[in-house]
Formats: C-alpha cells, structure tokens, sequence
C-alpha cells in the first residue's frame, strides 16, 4: 500500500482503492448477502412480513432433504434432480478425463512442436462460437432424424434410430464437449512439464506402457487431473444451457429447479437455499479433490 | 555377469542427415567401453540404438549374440543411466532403486531387501525413505546407478552422467564407477566428450566423428597413436607440422616442414613418399634443448607457470605457435616475454599421420 502511494499518489491510489473496494462489495458482497439472507426467510405473501410468520429458519435447506412431503408443486422431486447433477457432473468431468488424458499426453510428449501447436488451435477454434449455438448444434446432431442416426443407420450399425436426447445421454455428450478444453489444458500443461527422460527411464527399467503412465506421467500430472476435474465438475454442476438444450423432462439439472424455483414459483428464499446448497457441493467437491490428490491451492493457481 | 554388444554397420539416418554411418564394432562382455567424441557426433544416437529407443536404419545390434531388432528398450537386457539422471522425483530413494522390480511384479519385501542391499554397495545406507530432492548431486548419481543395477542388466549405458557434477565429485565418480563396474562385471558402454573420463575409466575406447569411428584402442593407444589428424587434435592437446614426406624406413617417416625437417614414428605403413602429411608432437613430449632427432628454435609469447609445470606458448620461426609443458624440476629457464628457447624432440615422440580433417576447438 505504501509502495502504491508512493508510486501514484496519494489522491490516484485512493480512487483506486475505493473504485475496488465498490466493487468487491458492490458486485460480490452485497449480492451474495443479500441471498444468504433470502435463503433463511419464508416465502410469505406481503401481509404476512413482519407477522409472527416472518423470522429466520432452515426450513428453505432442510426443505431439499426432506423429499418430496414439503413440497407443493409437481416438481417433487429435487432431491432427485440433486442427486442426479451430482453423478451426472462426474460422469462428464470422467469422460472429459478419459478423453482428455490420452490427446493431451499426444499433444504434450509425443507430436512434434509445430504440429502439437497446430492441432491445439484447432481445438480451441470451435470454441470461438457461443455456447448456446454449439450446444444447438449438438442438438441438431443427436435428433431422432438427425446426421449421427442416419449415419450410423447407413453404415449398418443400428437399425433403427436411436433416442439420444431422452435420457442422460445427449447431456452427458453435451456438456462432454462443452467443457473438454479445461480438462484438456490443465492436463496439457501438466504433461508438458513432464522430462521425456522420466518416461524413457521407466521404459527402459521395464515398465509397460500402462504402468510408465500409473507410476511416472500420472502422478506427474495430479495437480492438472485435479484442476481439470475441479473445472469441469464446477462446471457441469452449474451449467444451465446444456440440459436445457439437450435434456428430457426426465433429466433435469439441479440448476434448472433452481432457476424454477426462483422465477416459476417466485419463491427466492427457497432458490437461494438451493443455489447455496449447489455452491455448497462444489467446494465440497474441490475440497475432496483436494485432499485426494493431496494438492494444495497453489497448486490449483498455477 | 555382462554380455557382449556387437555393431553390425550400424547406420542412423534422420531425413538426409546421417547421425551414425556404417558402425562396426565388438564390445567385449564385461569390457568398459567408451565413445569419445564431440557433440552431435553420432554417439548418443548409437547408445540409444543399443538401449532400444531408436531402431537402426540399417544394420544391427546384437547383444550377447542375440539380434534385437523388433525388441523395445523394456525387454532388452540392458539399463541406461541418463545425463540428467531421469530419477523419479515423487518416490522415495527405495522405491526409484525398485522400480525396475516393481514393474516386473516383486514383492515389497523383496523390492525392500534389494533396495537396501544396493544402497550399501553404493555407500548409502539410511536413505532408502529419503526423497530425491533431498540428495546431492553424487548420491543422486549413486541412486541412479543403483536404480540401473536392479534389474540385473547385462549391459549398462551410461550418457554422459558425470557432465552435472563438479570436477571433485566428477574424479571421485569415476573410480566409483570403475569400482562397481569390476564388482559387477556389467559391460559398461560410456559415452562422454571428456577424454579424461574416457581414459580413466574405460579398457576401450572408441573416438567418433560425424557418425564414424575414427579410432577404437586401449587409451594409450589413443593418445600416443592417433590414426588421424580428428584423434590427435580431439584427444589432448598436439602441436602440428605439414609437410610433404620425403624419407620412410622402419615405421619412421621425415616429413619437410616449413620449419624444417622433422622426423617422426609413422602412424601406418600405407603412408607414401611425396605425399603431404601431418606430424604432431604433444607439448608434453618437447624438451628443452636440441632433441636426437629434431630441434626448433622458437621466442616464448607468454607462460602459464602452474606450480607443479609450466604452459610456455612459443612463435616459431615461421611464425607457427607451438605449446610446451615443463615439468618444474626447479631449474625452469627464464620464460620471461622475448626469450629464446631452442626445444627438440625425438622422433618416436612424434607421429606422422595421413592429412585429414581436424577436431574444432
């Protein structure tokens, strides 16, 4: 701070402080407030605020748990729905790992520079386009009569359409696709670290192909499977767009009862419980991944 | 017990550069083998064709007989020991020295008991649940050589794995080396630019040039009787005359210099009369005073005085520099700028040998 006043003046560096400062609290603080606050009230009708009805209880977070006897609409079933984003966002943040792990190690250690550079670019164009129209397009792809089924159709694989956007599937593929990239590069840079001769030297002391990578370019890489996964699951877990696009009645996201909550039901105490308790689940995430890959913060930042 | 290593006209080509050109050669089980040699000379492609991670272009290798075309650097008996040492950082010292046994599905008792009787052969004992980080530079070199021995190899490679260390840890290094080569009776193949690692440590040794062997011999061999000009100017330092060959008899030549005629031992007998050649004599092998065979008379530039010997840097009278090394035997003469010295040498100090090209420096 002193090097700051020293260096702008005294009038420059508190503008600039104050400018962050408005900010922090302005954009972040005051927002996330004022939901904590939402989220413990009752949704009560406006004669009621200020009657003895109107004091602060967990009943909006219990209200998640407690299955579907509290609930009054025909979505009863948001546990469901929670229990469902959860593995639903595993199951893409896997995927993404198991796509991811063998193109980065490629693109890391074994194509030559020009090449490894020329391909990532390739990769990163598509994602030049909005997600919602690259989500369309998926749509577009896994229609009942669309370009995959005839294809598929023509080559003799199936015989008859598949539906792939009544269950999980087409969210899964969707959000797969949509969040390949920050699985891709935090392992990239990760493997890119890698000394060749590391790998070499397992190879020539023995080791097959499966166990040079469990023992040597694994454990290297941990702190990118951790923050690939950290992002892709926070991801997967808060998208919105792509089970909308993408999913069936019956493969509803947790962020799709939140976002009916709030603006089907108008109840916001409720929509903000909810919204914590998705927050919640997300650093409880990270903190796990944390742990299990024994990295630590810094790890992540890098 | 180690196996013997032959180059069948080993060739490595990449595009239209030829890294190592027709190599043929018999490392002898249990030898101490080294490649002498610039850098980008083709040695580290050859130990890379032996250790597995490179297929020949042409050629073969064979190892205690047997072709290794086709078999991956996992299955060959052999064990590299890489220039940065390639230990693996996120295990322990116990678990990098077991990991060759790991793979191969031993049990951790046994990967334990092996560990350990590896680390007292290297002289560490106690560091089997250190992390590597936590080792210097020589007990990581250690660590490396028993990670290599683990898995019993028949042949070990070692590329350049001395080049990290200071020039201490370096000699020490190399009787360690040397030690657990004879202990073992692994066939060492070496690669280095260093001729004093070659030389100290090796029973061969092997001088490369652009993907050829100029020379294989035991190391005095090589010092005493380069082949060609590239071994007399790579290997030690050398002062060099040129001149047409005008007398041969007995395996000596006399060549005519421009500073005058100079008699020498000829490197081989297909040397002709009337063809220029180059005769070398090393600083070493210059004495003060008119020599048996040959003098030159020369004004000293400047002198390095060590202690033990001097480095004089001469002119010649034609104006060539020539190196002298004096063994200080305390009656040094005055090395003062300006002064004249007249050195000679006899003619089996010097060596004729074909003109060719030259080692840069």
């Amino acid at each position: 701070m002193a090097e700051l006043f020293r260096r702008y003046g005294t009038t420059l560096t508190l503008a600039m402080a104050a400018a962050t400062f408005v900010w922090v609290v302005m954009m972040v603080v005051l927002p996330y407030f004022v939901m904590v606050e939402y989220s413990f009230h009752r949704n009560l009708t406006v004669s009621e605020l200020g009657g003895p009805k109107d004091v602060y209880t967990l009943e909006n977070y219990a209200s998640l748990f407690r299955g579907t006897d509290l609930s009054a609409f025909e979505f009863s079933d948001d546990f469901r729905v929670f229990m469902r984003t959860i593995w639903g966002s595993a199951a893409v943040t896997l995927v993404c790992l198991l796509v991811c792990y063998p193109v980065a190690y490629y693109l890391a250690k074994i194509a030559p520079p020009e090449r490894a550079a020329f391909l990532l670019v390739l990769l990163v164009i598509p994602f030049w386009i909005n997600e919602i129209l690259r989500t369309f397009a998926w749509f577009i792809l896994l229609a009942y009569n669309g370009p995959l089924n005839v294809l598929l159709k023509a080559v003799g694989i199936i015989d008859a359409p598949v539906r792939w956007l009544s269950g999980s599937g087409g969210v899964i593929i969707g959000m797969t696709y949509a969040f390949l990239l920050f699985m891709m590069f935090p392992l990239y840079n990760a493997i890119e670290t890698l000394d060749r001769n590391q790998v070499e030297a397992a190879r020539d002391l023995g080791a097959s192909t499966w166990k040079v990578h469990w023992r040597v370019v694994i454990p290297h890489a941990k702190p990118g499977v951790a923050v690939g996964c950290i992002m892709v699951f926070v991801l997967a877990a808060s998208s919105y767009i792509v089970p909308y696009l993408l999913g069936s009645p019956g493969t509803r996201w947790f962020t799709q009862t939140i976002y009916e909550w709030f603006f089907e039901a108008s109840d916001w105490p409720r929509g903000s419980a909810y919204a914590f308790i998705l927050l919640g689940l997300c650093v409880a995430f990270i903190m796990v991944m944390m742990k299990l890959f024994k990295v630590g913060l810094t790890d992540i930042a890098k | 017990m180690g196996e013997s290593v032959e180059l069948d006209r080993l060739t490595m080509r990449f595009g239209a550069f030829t890294a190592v050109d027709s190599v043929s050669l018999t490392i002898e089980a249990g030898e101490f083998f080294s490649f002498l040699g610039p850098s980008g000379c083709g040695k580290t492609t050859i130990l890379r064709c032996i250790s597995g991670f490179t297929e020949p272009s042409e050629g073969r290798v064979l190892i205690g007989g047997r072709d290794m075309r086709g078999i991956g650097p996992n299955k060959r008996p052999t064990a590299l020991i890489f220039q940065n040492l390639a230990l693996f950082p996120l295990m322990s010292v116990a678990e990098n020295i077991a990991f060759g046994l790991e793979v191969r599905g031993a049990s951790r008792e046994e990967r334990r008991r092996r560990a350990e009787q590896l680390l007292d052969l290297i002289a560490l004992p106690d560091s089997a649940d250190k992390r590597i980080a936590e080792l210097s530079g020589g007990q990581k070199q250690r660590v490396a050589i028993a990670r290599a021995l683990a898995v019993e190899p028949q042949v070990m490679l070692l590329d350049e794995p001395l080049s990290a260390l200071d020039l201490k840890l370096r000699q020490h290094m190399r009787a360690e080396l040397r030690a657990i080569q004879k202990r073992t009776g692994v066939t060492f193949i070496y690669i280095t630019h260093d001729q004093g690692e070659a030389f100290t440590m090796s029973d061969r040794v092997a001088v490369m040039s652009k993907g050829r062997i100029e020379q294989i011999g035991v190391p005095a061999d090589i010092y005493d009787r380069p082949q060609s000009e590239f071994v007399a100017t790579f290997v030690g330092e050398n002062n060099r005359f040129e001149g047409p060959l005008v007398d041969k008899s007995d395996g000596l030549g006399v060549v005519e210099t421009s500073a005058g005629r100079y008699a020498g031992k000829l490197a081989n007998d297909r040397l002709n009369v009337g063809e220029t050649v180059a005769l070398y004599v090393r600083p070493e092998r210059l004495a003060l005073g008119a020599g048996a065979d040959n003098a030159l008379a020369a004004r000293v530039t400047h002198a390095d005085f060590e202690g033990a010997f001097a480095n004089v840097f001469l002119k010649g009278g034609d104006g060539r520099p020539i190196i002298l090394h004096l063994a200080n035997d305390g009656r040094l003469p005055d090395l003062a700028e300006g002064s004249e010295l007249t050195v000679g040498f006899a003619a089996h100090q010097a060596i004729i040998v074909p003109r060719g090209e030259r080692a840069r420096d």
